[in-house]
């Protein structure tokens, strides 16, 4: 082969996922935006303007002025999106954390084990990953339930009379989130505390910091970089989360994913959900531009 | 004093069960005698013979492997490239938005993603159906295997491949004859992966999806919306043995490499 023909393979493989992406993840977003622009119409694409080669020039200078950012005004008077858009934000903050209050622990005794078991117990951390989603939330329906076997339970050991009210309220969110991403937190945290080097542990004990502070001012600090990772990881996802609310909140729950969904499957409302999509993907660009950053200082120190 | 304490074992235990209690009583009751999901009335195959029966859910299933094998091989191809792109060329005009661009969609809300897709195939007036959803599927899950990729080649010894360079062997030979066994491993693990993300989307495939190309999660969706059946506990006990049995046969195949190199890096080091 010339030298020609090895340049052209190193640059085919740059261009070919690039170009994907461009096509099939970046153009869509400006589509989104350009249609969160347009208003409703009785057609098919049901928007206008739509947009053609054929109306020349002038034709598209017309339809631009028909743009309007009245869609984005309509999110700010009516207070059904706002309250959807700050619940989301809450109620993947408050699952955010107890993720975090759960997988530390999992993590940390995963990586005091024996080296032998680790390989074994990451494995069992990832396996239910790879198991559906949307199974996963399904199992959680017959276990909430009023007749459920979580109630069944309690009643049978004499802690309730009677049964709680858990599936179709927040707290079955809560749970559905924590059980759902678990293992996105666990994962980065045990790789943080696995690399962390035991004997600044014992040199802080043996200069007697008890072990708690010894925890706090030592173990923590090393493993903020997985913390920080995994909340992102559960965070980012959690706030467009639509499975968990749909399947385990109650009517009155508000998350945003699910409001999305409805206005553009039940309302068909194409340009209004383009301009919830928009907002939401504004409001996570920062924790996403952050969360690549990480990622790219975690590139650069693998080299 | 063992650092594997009582406190650290429990947690751990106590983890587990949380993750698996809930699947092993999905598929417990995948076997129960009554229609109820939560008594108990005896051991029972029947909610496996009326799924094989229920030719909605079969041809849902068939849709989704079809799915999964074409949009997994594909994105597979992609996302190697992908991460090769990323951890050999270091500079090219634009890489801030391409690492951005395979980053973004792990962590993008699904919804998002599903409804911008979906105005995409609109505007270029394409039908949507088994071809939108595999093209949604490989976009969404070239960047899984890009990542899975991108780390077993940020610990590559380079020195391997300079050498066949270095004894005239051009690029693509030196790519096909040296770097891709080696990276093997994780190219399958990341086909893998691709293949179960696609086997459960249901999100993405209900914007993407159009009539006569729903998959096997869109299908269970609507069913578990009317209610809880032992049926769809089946369905899904077969979809975890499917993936699991996958999962399994992975780590086997790369363990086994794994040894082999190690065994053929020995008798490399040997014959020296």
């Amino acid at each position: 082969m010339t030298k020609l023909g090895s340049r052209i393979f190193s640059r085919l493989v740059i261009i070919v996922p690039y170009a994907w992406l461009l096509f099939f993840f970046l153009i869509p977003f400006v589509i989104v935006f350009r249609i969160s622009l347009s208003t409703t119409a009785i057609a098919q694409p049901p928007y206008e303007p739509v947009f053609r080669l054929a109306d020349g020039l002038a034709g598209i200078i017309d339809n631009i002025r028909q743009l309007s950012f009245d869609n984005f005004v309509w999110l700010t008077e009516d207070a059904l999106y706002i309250n959807a858009y700050l619940s989301s934000l809450k109620i993947a903050g408050i699952s955010t954390f107890l993720t975090l209050l759960i997988a530390y622990p999992i993590a940390y005794g995963m990586a005091q084990a024996p080296r032998t078991w680790r390989p074994t117990l990451l494995m069992l951390v990832i396996l239910p990953f790879w198991t559906s989603f949307l199974i996963r939330v399904y199992a959680w329906i017959a276990i909430l339930k009023p007749e459920g076997l979580l109630n069944q339970l309690l009643i049978s050991a004499g802690l309730i009379n009677e049964p709680l009210i858990i599936l179709n309220t927040n707290w079955a969110i809560y749970i559905g989130i924590v059980y759902s991403y678990l293992p996105f937190m666990i994962l980065p945290i045990y790789s943080a505390l696995e690399k962390m080097d035991h004997s600044l542990i014992e040199a802080a004990e043996d200069l007697g910091c008890p072990p708690i502070s010894a925890f706090w001012k030592v173990t923590f600090p090393l493993s903020l970089a997985g913390v920080v990772a995994g909340c992102m990881l559960v965070f980012i996802p959690a706030v467009g989360e639509f499975v968990i609310p749909d399947l385990l909140g109650g009517s009155q729950t508000l998350m945003i994913g699910k409001t999305l969904w409805t206005e553009f499957n039940a309302n068909r409302d194409w340009p209004v959900s383009a301009a919830v999509a928009t907002v939401l993907l504004l409001i996570l660009v920062v924790p996403i531009v952050f969360f690549q950053n990480m990622q790219a200082k975690a590139e650069e120190r693998g080299k | 004093m063992t650092r594997w304490s009582r406190f650290n074992i429990i947690s751990v235990a106590l983890g587990f069960a949380f993750l698996y209690l809930p699947i092993v009583l999905l598929v417990v009751f995948s076997f129960n005698e009554s229609r109820l999901v939560t008594v108990w009335a005896g051991f029972s195959t029947k909610w496996y013979v009326a799924l094989f029966n229920n030719q909605g859910l079969m041809d849902a299933a068939w849709v989704t492997i079809r799915v999964a094998l074409l949009s997994a091989t594909v994105a597979t191809v992609l996302g190697t490239m992908a991460a090769l792109s990323l951890v050999r060329f270091t500079r090219f005009r634009g890489r801030m938005l391409f690492s951005g661009m395979v980053y973004a969609p792990l962590v993008m809300p699904e919804v998002i993603t599903g409804l911008s897709l979906l105005l995409l195939f609109v505007a270029i007036g394409f039908d949507r159906g088994f071809w939108t959803v595999t093209l949604a599927h490989i976009t969404l899950t070239m960047c899984f295997v890009a990542v899975v990729v991108q780390s077993r080649l940020l610990s590559f010894d380079r020195s391997v491949e300079e050498a066949a360079l270095d004894l005239g062997a051009t690029p693509l030979r030196t790519f096909f004859e040296v770097t891709l066994p080696i990276i093997a491993p994780a190219v399958f693990s990341g086909w893998v992966l691709a293949f179960t993300l696609s086997l459960d989307d249901l999100v993405i495939a209900s914007f993407t999806s159009g009539p006569g190309a729903t998959t096997l999660p869109m299908k269970i969706y609507s069913q578990v919306r009317l209610g809880v059946t032992p049926e769809i506990n089946a369905a899904c006990t077969l979809l975890i043995a499917l993936v699991t049995v996958g999962v399994i046969i992975a780590s086997i195949v790369t363990k086994r490499r794994e040894l082999q190199r190690q065994r053929d890096e020995h008798a490399a080091f040997a014959g020296r």
